[in-house]
């Protein structure tokens, strides 16, 4: 069974997710993230930034809804449960803080399969309410016995 | 840390997943995918236990090249990883960083996090603007 090809260059609806203080704060707690510029907003402040700073790995909280739908779509036809999180990579420009409307938009880069298994490569942009990039993400799952 | 040069190792980074921490990421996260939270389910889908998340270990990764720039959270601009191990809750983890590549304040670290002699992230990269 081959896999199929026909998502490569399809993109998703874009989705802006709004941050938010307790949330960058439950978030940091979780990862260990204890840099106080993470929790205090006068901390971050005199850091130079607008506000309380997301921590870099943030970047899965508000990319999460604008992913969902890639991978769920049938078209893209990932069977989840043989589904493996392959690879990530991400490139980080302007510091995402409280405060922001992150908008990020899905596309689907590649398809392909190798030695039994199938490769789904999808592709993220984050961009703040001013229009800057805030992050680019590459996600690499992989599904089993395709 | 600005006289970091090729070769050089980065400070190695320690940390212990409580049995409940998979629970706290999840609702940090929003993955509530059951593998992580759930051990009967893990264990009936064949895994040994309920394993972390693979982005949650990312994050540690994140974290010990961020302690490289004194934990300045924008001094990382890039950081790709490989998931090639499963990782499990209330066993030790350990990140370690060795600079490839050292421009200025441009400063490239391959990492490895390992726990109990598994590589569970490796082929990672990290950079980092010290500037």
């Amino acid at each position: 069974m081959a896999v199929k090809t026909d998502a490569i260059g399809r993109e998703w609806p874009a989705t802006t997710y709004e941050v938010g203080l307790e949330k960058v704060r439950e978030f940091a707690n979780a990862v260990g993230a204890d840099n106080q510029a993470h929790h205090d907003r006068a901390t971050a402040k005199g850091a130079g930034y607008r506000d309380v700073v997301a921590p870099p790995m943030f970047t899965v909280v508000y990319s999460a809804p604008a992913m969902a739908p890639a991978i769920l779509d049938p078209d893209v036809g990932i069977n989840l449960a043989a589904m493996l999180h392959g690879g990530q990579e991400f490139e980080w420009n302007e510091p995402v803080c409280v405060g922001d409307a992150i908008t990020t938009q899905a596309r689907c880069t590649e398809i392909y399969e190798k030695d039994g298994k199938g490769f789904y490569v999808f592709e993220t942009v984050s961009t703040n309410q001013d229009g800057d990039q805030v992050v680019k993400g590459t996600w690499t799952n992989i599904v089993r016995g395709v | 840390m600005a006289d970091l040069k090729q070769g050089d190792a980065v400070p190695e980074m320690k940390t212990t997943p409580d049995k409940y921490l998979p629970h706290r990421y999840a609702g940090a996260s929003g993955d509530f995918n059951p593998i992580h939270i759930d051990k009967e389910f893990a264990t009936a889908v064949g895994l040994p236990s309920n394993i972390l998340h693979g982005l949650w270990m990312m994050s540690q990764v994140a974290r010990a090249n961020n302690a490289v720039a004194g934990g300045d959270p924008k001094a990382l601009k890039r950081l790709s990883v490989q998931f090639r191990g499963m990782g499990f809750p209330e066993q030790e983890i350990t990140v370690t960083g060795t600079v490839v590549e050292a421009d200025g304040d441009r400063i490239v670290i391959d990492t490895v996090a390992e726990q109990g002699g598994n590589q569970v992230i490796r082929n990672s990269e990290a950079e980092l603007d010290l500037s």
